[in-house]
């Protein structure tokens, strides 16, 4: 009975710090890109690689992962062996460029925490206080895409260390997704061309004009009884369809009517400059006769 | 018999490697980008921006595609010699530090941001020519954060088109040499299509992370009304080059003021000498020289370079491509709005 208390002790002392250390993990593309890369570029007879991660820690406890660079590391059946040099010549030169970004955990390819992985994060506890552990699923282990990230607590018994044990912390996927970068450039295996303003406008119209589409297919649907009604879904479109400022058609012309004004304007403007330019390089190239 | 049909054609082959090594390589007709490196541009960048960043493109020079595979960013300059070398000590600390983890270990270029496309400048041209002087084939990639927020990935590829190059190493910048290699201010600067490639692995994870959405950010900020900002600091700028561009014509005019001055006063002492020499004829004496290098009227003119008026010019062109571009997408948001009200 008493032992059973004191176990349930350790287990508070244990639980109690893992609401300081980090809650919550997101992760840019740019570290997932990384990743891969350094997987592919991996050593002959490497399974796996292992990383620095550099972020910084958000006031609310999520951590925020930024960069990444890959460390070498041999791993025979029961040593790791990290090359503390050159992470710290890399943590220096990364610190020249970009001093917010700090050391906030590792990562390693492959599915889950391996037996190695202890001694590593050890290693990142002595480096900053409470790592994450981020695990990238390379080789799709369980035929699909993991990506996990984890925090570390010891186990331990009054003075006697008994485990380490890895915790799964939620990882915010959202901003996987750089908010300037069409996407699709970073999906696809080859991109011919990038996009310039006006095709990436008609895309994005295209996206518009098939929403509406669908909008005008679902509510037609609703009307005539063909889709079970949701209220939910009718309250968004009443709101989207009221969101749209209410103008007078007179008033709404006058704008309207400004706004091409301006445009053309400097429609105009440009082409003038244009010939401007066009004919300054005439006269300046010119053969001056003298 | 046969013989001597195999003999010509090993020599012929011998022949044909022989010009092919001393060929001039093929052209560069793409730059090839790993989305790491897009990425990792566009993270420098943006996170610098409005200040101006460069770093090192690291990758592979494969016939005509220049593969872009890695970069790394170089830490905010500061002017004093002490940054220069520690600079220095960092690029090189950076390359053996990738080179360690088999990255591709061969400089292709650098990249940098800009601001409204304003990237055409002395100072690029001259890192231009440093790097071409160590490395056959190099790029430059520019990348404009100011106009992600319409949703546009500014990214372009650059390189100098070699006769411009030719010019400005022999100082060729003149009105005559342009005139003689027929070379405008369009010649200066040649951009490369960009293809994006992306390895299978980082594709599949992306196709699996991301579910497809129907929108996203950039389709937002491409159907933003305002844009007013935007063309207002490109009125701007442009005015501002404007500027530039007369009191380069100034200069020229002035120079060639000058020129016709000197000119006729050269023409006036010549007349002035021959009648002197047709009376020292006359009078049996030896005709003094026809000319005079000791005279200040004979020392030739410095013509004023080209360069910088052709930098401006192209500055202008850019910034006018952009109102014409933006007003261009504007006229579409108008009548999308207009078309909404209708409803």
């Amino acid at each position: 009975m008493a032992e059973t208390s004191a176990r349930g002790g350790a287990c508070q002392a244990l639980l109690f710090p893992s609401s300081s250390s980090p809650s919550c993990a997101r992760v840019e593309a740019l570290v997932v890109f990384t990743i891969c890369d350094s997987y592919v570029r991996r050593p002959d007879q490497a399974d796996r690689v292992i990383g620095t991660l550099l972020g910084s820690v958000l006031p609310d406890g999520t951590v925020h992962v930024r960069n990444a660079y890959v460390v070498p590391h041999s791993e025979s059946a029961d040593q790791v062996a990290l090359d503390i040099e050159y992470h710290h010549n890399m943590y220096v030169s990364h610190q020249k460029v970009n001093p917010k970004e700090v050391i906030v955990g590792w990562f390693s390819t492959g599915f889950g925490v391996s037996g190695g992985s202890t001694l590593i994060h050890e290693f990142y506890s002595r480096e900053v206080q409470s790592p994450i552990h981020l695990t990238v699923d390379t080789g799709f282990t369980m035929g699909e895409a993991s990506i996990k990230a984890y925090v570390s607590s010891n186990l331990s018994l009054g003075d006697r260390h008994l485990a380490a044990q890895f915790q799964e912390i939620p990882l915010d996927r959202k901003v996987l997704l750089s908010e300037t970068v069409e996407f699709e450039m970073l999906k696809s295996v080859v991109v011919e061309k990038l996009p310039n303003d006006l095709e990436g406008m008609e895309s994005s119209m295209q996206k518009l004009y098939a929403l509406i589409d669908e909008i005008y297919k679902y509510v037609d649907d609703a009307v005539e009884g063909r889709v079970a009604l949701d209220n939910k879904i009718g309250r968004f479109i009443a709101d989207t369809v009221s969101s749209v400022p209410k103008l007078s058609p007179s008033a709404f012309e006058r704008v309207f009517n400004d706004r091409i004004q301006d445009n053309l304007a400097l429609v105009y403007l440009s082409s003038i400059t244009r010939t401007q330019i066009a004919v300054a390089e005439k006269l300046n190239t010119a053969a001056q006769v003298l | 018999m046969a013989n001597p049909a195999p003999a010509a054609g090993g020599k012929s082959f011998l022949q044909a490697i022989a010009t092919v090594t001393e060929e001039a390589p093929p052209p560069l007709r793409v730059v090839q980008m790993e989305g790491l490196a897009v990425l990792k541009i566009i993270k420098h960048c943006e996170e610098f921006a409005p200040a101006l960043v460069t770093g090192q493109l690291l990758g592979l020079d494969v016939g005509s595609v220049l593969e872009v595979t890695n970069c790394f960013p170089f830490p905010t300059r500061e002017d004093d010699e002490e940054a220069d070398a520690d600079g220095a000590n960092y690029q090189l600390e950076m390359m053996r530090c990738l080179r360690e983890v088999n990255v591709d270990n061969n400089t292709v270029g650098w990249y940098q941001s800009c601001l409204l496309g304003s990237f055409q400048t002395v100072e690029l041209i001259e890192t231009f020519m440093n790097y071409q002087e160590n490395i056959r084939r190099c790029v430059c990639i520019v990348y404009d954060p100011s106009r992600s927020s319409q949703g546009v990935l500014a990214l372009k590829a650059l390189k100098l088109t070699d006769s411009f190059m030719e010019l400005y190493r022999n100082n060729g910048l003149t009105g005559e040499k342009l005139r003689e290699k027929k070379l405008s201010w369009v010649d200066i600067f040649e951009e490369i299509p960009i293809k994006v490639s992306n390895s299978a692995l980082v594709s599949a994870f992306m196709k699996e992370l991301e579910p497809e959405s129907p929108v996203s950010q950039c389709d937002f900020d491409r159907l933003k009304l305002s844009t007013a900002p935007f063309m207002e600091r490109n009125l701007e700028f442009m005015i501002g080059c404007m500027d530039a561009l007369s009191s380069e014509q100034n200069k020229f005019q002035y120079y060639y003021r000058n020129l016709g001055r000197q000119q006729s006063q050269q023409q006036a002492w010549l007349q002035k000498r021959r009648q002197e020499n047709m009376s020292r004829k006359a009078a049996g004496e030896e005709p003094l020289p026809e000319e005079d290098p000791s005279n200040p009227i004979f020392k030739p003119l410095p013509e004023p370079s080209r360069l910088e008026g052709y930098l401006v010019t192209n500055q202008i062109s850019s910034y006018c491509n952009h109102i014409n571009g933006v007003a261009g997408q504007n006229f579409n948001r108008l009548y999308l709005a207009k078309a909404l009200q209708e409803d």
